[in-house]
């Protein structure tokens, strides 16, 4: 059974390779929305050290949900899709597979990159790895939840900015969580466990719940 | 089986247009004395130290509107799971009929908190857990309408905007939570208690009334809303057809 995860996962991302530029627009994406916001508030340390968590946090959200959009949209194109579909493997594995590629190629760059944006708003060094840890908790929970709507929304004319009216009310607890563990590690480091214990409670529900519903809304949207 | 006759549109359809104008009168005859009992029997300043004049009334339409919100988002989520389990077209339709009075109610609830919280609070908005968490609500209702409206295929539609619904219900205690108690550490220090024990009765009773108008009130409205997805839906049976051609 794993053989089709692995199966799955290695095709998405080796065709992600042959066209990098996808990955890439995320990135640079969640870099420019972060650059802009000193430019629009001003560049007081002051001010920037209070924004920065939240910025980062959603300017992860949006470049999450933006790339969300070609979750399914290629296989659903050149009826891939309708091949998975009929394979004998749960559907929920299928979606997995590809939501940890899609992680893979869009989440985890923009963990790597936040460090250095966190550096943009003066954070002190125990926040960076306070933010570090914080979006590789969260970002699968972003990519898991949004796969639902990115199911639902499969097809439709309008895609992308449906799919945001309808998954960015579900990240609000990561959102809240993720970017005050972050605040709060300015601070005191030891006080940030228990949102990484909520984070983490967030990533295994996500892991078991949404590769279900995910499923289901794939068979509702090719039926 | 019996308990499933009027889960067809057409045994639903005459059934609703009989029970519709009672739920009207019932609307009508609660929410008449529910304002007058807020209004004239009811104390004219709320609180102790710090009390809440005149205006305080307003929970009297504030109240019992996210109260049922609440109630109708959670008769929204039932009814999908219902029509996705059963597979039952009038299940759908009577969750797509109830999602613009529970959207209304969350805009309603909205618009009085705002209005009262600028004499309480010296503001339009502040970031309450309460009126924030309906803001959230208010924006889940816009998504599953737009999710509804967004499909040409009906059965599509239905099934999809179900399953975002039921996503939502599973979503929304999370939601609820991670606004009420940002700070875990200080969870149980934020947590607010109940205050329905403590008020005074003729309060109490009028905002119960209220609430039992505007329930009767979504009742009313959703049902005829459903009469016409019906007809809208059903158009090419011969039934529906007879129906049109009789009130034409």
């Amino acid at each position: 059974m794993w053989r089709v995860f692995l199966c799955i996962l290695g095709r998405d991302l080796r065709l992600a390779m042959r066209r990098r530029t996808e990955v890439l627009t995320t990135l640079f994406f969640f870099i420019i929305v972060i650059s802009l916001f000193p430019l629009g508030v001003g560049t007081e340390k002051q001010i920037l050290r209070i924004l920065g968590p939240g910025v980062v946090w959603v300017a992860a959200l949006l470049a999450s949900m933006l790339a969300l959009e070609r979750l399914f949209a290629a296989d659903h194109e050149d009826g891939t899709l309708e091949q998975m579909l009929m394979t004998p493997q749960p559907l929920s594995l299928v979606v997995l597979a590809k939501v940890s590629a899609h992680w893979l190629l869009t989440g985890l760059p923009l963990v790597a990159m936040a460090p250095v944006m966190g550096m943009q708003y003066h954070l002190p060094e125990g926040a960076l790895v306070a933010m570090v840890l914080a979006l590789l908790l969260g970002t699968p929970v972003l990519s898991l939840i949004g796969a639902i709507g990115a199911a639902l929304t499969l097809g439709l004319r309008g895609g992308g900015i449906l799919l945001s009216l309808l998954i960015l009310p579900l990240y609000i607890p990561v959102l809240v969580y993720g970017s005050r563990a972050v605040t709060v590690s300015a601070i005191d480091f030891a006080e940030t466990l228990p949102y990484f214990s909520l984070l983490g409670a967030f990533l295994l529900l996500a892991l078991v719940l949404s590769p279900l519903a995910a499923a289901a809304a794939l068979r509702i949207a090719t039926e | 089986m019996k308990l499933f006759r009027f889960s067809s549109p057409a045994t639903f359809y005459p059934l609703a247009g009989k029970i519709t104008p009672y739920f009207w009168v019932l609307a009508a005859l609660a929410l008449a004395v529910g304002l007058y009992w807020g209004f004239f029997e009811t104390p004219d300043r709320l609180g102790g130290t710090n009390p809440q004049k005149e205006y305080y009334r307003i929970i009297f339409i504030h109240v019992p509107a996210a109260w049922m919100s609440m109630w109708l988002y959670l008769m929204l989520a039932v009814w999908s799971a219902i029509g996705l389990v059963f597979n039952t077209r009038l299940s759908f339709m009577m969750a797509q009929a109830t999602a613009p009075t529970g959207a209304l109610f969350t805009f309603v609830a909205l618009y009085s908190g705002s209005i009262w919280g600028h004499p309480s609070w010296g503001t339009w908005w502040d970031w309450d857990p309460r009126l924030t968490s309906e803001l959230i609500l208010f924006f889940l209702y816009v998504g599953y309408i737009a999710l509804h409206s967004a499909i040409d295929d009906p059965r599509r539609g239905d099934k999809a905007s179900a399953l975002l619904a039921i996503v939502g219900l599973v979503m929304l205690p999370l939601i609820f939570w991670s606004i009420n108690c940002p700070d875990p550490n200080q969870c149980a220090a934020l947590h607010q208690r109940s205050g329905l024990s403590q008020m005074e009765a003729n309060i109490l009773f009028a905002m119960l009334t209220m609430t039992f108008g505007l329930w009767m009130y979504s009742f009313a409205v959703t049902l005829t809303r459903l009469r016409s997805l019906i007809l809208e839906r059903e158009g090419d049976t011969a039934w529906a057809r007879a129906i049109l051609e009789r009130e034409r």
